[in-house]
This record gives structure tokens, C-alpha cells and sequence, in this order.
């Protein structure tokens, strides 16, 4: 935080007059989407659960997209990332989102490869 | 040339003092160590994952497992770990309020912000502590077959969860207690169940009200029920008695369920412990003023920065454990 804070959220969209004042409104932002993910989880729209987006739920689809969204806000507000050096910032941000969609990606064919062996395979576990 | 270093003259390059990427040393370090325990986290999620994909029909619904909340009865699925949430991110609030304050060389601003954050990680360790207990613990109790799967209990004419208690027999019995003396000495007697797989078997057939449910998800996304005669056939496979959870038998479902929520929920704990450990030292070097002669309160930001990132782990715990 060398040189002041950027006190712009949302693109500029919602601009506060102080860095108290920011913190506070990141606040209510991370608190509403939170409520958002509970009321979703409990009420379980139908829409929502019988509706699938390449082979998930559009409701896991949506809690995933919040998550990320609550982790940005939390990333670059909160550990104030918005204010570092944008290389700073790249090098930080960049190199666990390659890492981990690249393990991610492998592990979850595996797994479901792994699922089709026990289901069409000779093998027998669920006795 | 403004992502260069400029401390003045050419030649002071070589002199010290540089700042590479306008973050000091501390924070740079602290920055490398965020980025290598968020791989790890992920490496642990990842392998949640993997786990799940494996056996996407049979997994556990969570929805199913964490009902509970403290001081009350009843069916409330997500409601008490929706409450840990926000009492994270509220003391992750407190803390950059402390990282604000100490910019301004506030003191006591900081102290109350540290103290506040302290006291939102120690109610969070202890909602967590109190989640585990209630998981270890267990609820209604189910069979575990040959396979290793579980088969819990359903009411018939109300389609609630019926606990052993409810239905399981007292059958008497004489029972050799196994002692160090006349044994193995380094066998224990293992941990008794409140019934035996006679009794819960027993009250199964006596008690036409009482329906099996498997592991399996059916396609409306529940487990699935099976009918009074083939539950009855199901019964034959039964081994013995779940009652709660642990790393090897878990009444809920996949047992690899339980072993990853003790691993990740216990690696986070973990973190959130040393974290307050770490407020607590702050806490007290600002109390004794320590930061107010060193001239910044740049140790404060360090642990605000390594205490979001708990708070952003337990964001992806949150959602992967108890949402999706």
C-alpha cells in the first residue's frame, strides 16, 4: 500500500469517500452475496437443480461464480491487492488459477473415469 | 520508467533498501508463503474433489449432515455455518479496520480493531470445535454392510430419519468382557455401540414402520429409499453399528467424506488457531507500543494479510463442503 487507496469499487461504479468507508461497503457486499448462497442452498430452486451447464448443477455453477466473486473482493479489497503493483498483483493472482485449473482439471477426469470403471467395470463395491 | 526502482541516484541501486514490486521484504515473504499454502488448500480441495467424482451416485448429501445448531432442536441445515461465515469475514473486517488505523498511527484504534479480530477468530475455533464434536458424535446412528456402505433408517408413514433408539430391541445377553490379562495385552476392548446389530436387527423386523435408505442418489437428487421387502434383503449384508463418525466408520455416508472434513476443516482450523496465537502476540507488541516507535505498523498489515486468507480458504471450505 504504498501511495494511498483506490476507493473505487465495481469499475468505478460505486466510489467511497474514504478507506473506512470502503471496507464497510465491501462488507455488506460480501454479507448479501453470502445470504444469497444460504437462501439458495436451502430453498434449492428446481429451475435451478434440474437445469445442468457441462455436466453440473446451475446451481453449483452459481455458488462456484459467488465464491469467486466473494474471493476478489476479499483478495483485492481486504489485502488490498487493488493498490499493489499490477505485476505484483499478476504474479500473485495468476500463478495458483494456472496451477489449480491444470490439477483440477486432471484429477476431476480421473475421478470420473474411475467412476466409470466401478459402475461398468467387473468390479464389485457396493455390497 | 515507474516500475523501476528510483531511490535517487543511479549509483544507490546497488546500496540497499530496494524494494522490488513496491512491497517490502516482509510483506513480499509473507505474499510467497499466502501463494504456497493456497496451492497446498487447493491440493487438498482438488482432492476432495477427486474423491467425490469417484462416487459422485453415493457421496453425502451435507445439507443432510450439518442440521445442527447450539441451544436449539430441530432441522437446520446450513443455518449455524452460515452464522461462522459471517463471523470471519466480520473479524476480517475488524482487522484491516486495524490495518487502516495503524496507517494513521492510531493506537488505540488499533488495539480495539486487534482485539475485536481476536475475539471473532477465538468464537469462529470455537463454532468449529463445537461442529466436529457434533459430527463425531453423530445423530440417528445406521448399519454398515460387508462393502463398507451405510444403510440408515426412515420412518415409513412420516419419511423422517428414524434413530436406532426408536425401534432397536433390548436383547440380554451375557457378554465376556475382554481383559489385558487373559489376552492379547495389547488388544482393548473395542468401544461398545448403545445396540448391537442383533437388537437393531431384531427391531428392524418387528417393526413394519421402519424402511431402509442406501447411499444411492436417484435423480431427483435424494438417497434412495428402498421398499419393506428389499430392505429386509439389505439387512442380510448388514455388518455392524455406525453411531457418528470418525476416520474409519461414518454413519453419514462415505467414510471418505469424513476423513477429508476432519482433514480440511481441521488443516483450516489449524490455521485460524495459529492466526489468533499470532493476533495475540501483535496484540500485546501494540499495546506496549512497540509499532508506535518503530515508526509504521507494518507487521499488523502482515498478519491482516495472512488472517484474510483464512477467511478466504474458509470461503472455498464454505462453499465446497456445505453448498455444493
Amino acid at each position: 500500500m504504498a501511495h494511498g487507496h483506490k476507493l473505487e469499487i465495481f469499475r468505478g461504479l460505486v466510489k467511497f469517500k474514504s478507506n473506512t468507508q470502503k471496507i464497510w461497503g465491501v462488507l455488506v457486499f460480501l454479507t448479501i452475496i453470502t445470504a444469497v448462497e444460504v437462501v439458495l442452498g436451502i430453498m434449492k430452486p428446481e429451475a435451478l437443480t434440474d437445469t445442468h451447464v457441462l455436466g453440473m448443477k446451475l446451481l453449483n455453477w452459481i455458488f462456484i461464480i459467488l465464491t469467486l466473486v466473494k474471493a476478489y473482493y476479499i483478495a483485492w479489497d481486504f489485502m488490498h491487492l487493488r493498490d499493489e503493483k499490477s505485476a505484483l498483483r499478476r504474479a500473485i493472482v495468476w500463478t495458483p488459477i494456472f496451477l489449480v485449473l491444470y490439477l483440477v482439471f486432471i484429477l476431476l477426469v480421473e475421478a470420473d473415469y474411475i467412476y466409470n470403471v466401478y459402475k461398468d467395470g467387473f468390479v464389485s463395491w457396493n455390497f | 520508467m515507474d516500475s523501476t526502482v528510483t531511490t535517487g541516484t543511479e549509483t544507490s541501486v546497488w546500496g540497499g533498501g530496494n524494494q522490488p514490486l513496491g512491497a517490502s521484504y516482509g510483506k513480499l515473504m509473507m505474499w510467497f508463503f499466502l501463494v504456497s499454502d493456497a496451492l497446498t488448500f487447493s491440493g487438498f480441495l482438488a482432492a476432495y474433489g477427486f474423491s467425490r467424482f469417484k462416487f459422485i451416485e453415493t457421496w453425502p448429501i451435507a445439507d443432510e449432515v450439518f442440521t445442527h445448531v447450539p441451544f436449539f432442536h430441530g432441522n437446520y441445515p446450513m443455518i449455524y455455518v452460515a452464522f461462522m461465515t459471517f463471523i470471519l469475514i466480520m473479524s476480517s473486517v475488524t482487522m484491516v479496520l486495524a490495518v487502516d488505523a495503524g496507517h494513521k498511527m492510531k493506537q488505540n484504534a488499533v488495539i480495539w480493531y486487534m482485539f475485536a479480530t481476536i475475539i471473532g477468530g477465538a468464537i469462529f475455533v470455537g463454532s468449529q470445535a463445537w461442529e466436529w464434536g457434533t459430527f463425531i458424535k453423530g445423530d440417528h446412528g445406521a448399519l454398515e454392510t460387508k462393502g463398507g456402505r451405510i444403510l440408515q433408517f426412515v420412518k415409513a408413514d412420516s419419511g423422517e430419519r428414524a434413530s436406532l433408539s426408536d425401534f432397536a430391541v433390548s436383547l440380554p445377553g451375557e457378554r465376556v468382557i475382554h481383559e489385558r490379562k487373559n489376552g492379547l495385552w495389547f488388544f482393548d476392548e473395542p468401544t461398545l455401540t448403545s445396540f448391537s446389530l442383533e437388537e437393531v436387527v431384531e427391531g428392524f423386523k418387528a417393526d413394519p414402520n421402519i424402511l431402509i435408505r442406501t447411499e444411492l442418489i436417484n435423480e431427483e437428487g435424494e438417497k434412495t429409499l428402498l421398499d419393506r421387502q428389499a430392505s429386509l434383503a439389505k439387512l442380510a449384508d448388514a455388518s455392524q453399528v455406525v453411531e457418528g463418525a470418525n476416520l474409519i466408520h461414518n454413519e453419514y455416508g462415505s467414510r471418505l467424506f469424513a476423513d477429508f472434513f476432519f482433514f480440511i476443516t481441521g488443516f483450516h482450523g489449524f490455521h485460524v488457531f495459529s492466526g489468533v496465537i499470532i493476533n495475540i502476540i501483535i496484540f500485546f507488541n501494540v499495546i506496549l507500543g512497540t509499532y508506535e516507535r518503530r515508526g509504521h505498523y507494518e507487521m499488523v498489515e502482515k498478519i491482516g494479510l495472512y488472517w484474510h486468507f483464512v477467511d478466504l480458504v474458509w470461503v472455498f471450505v464454505f462453499t465446497f463442503f456445505y453448498l455444493v
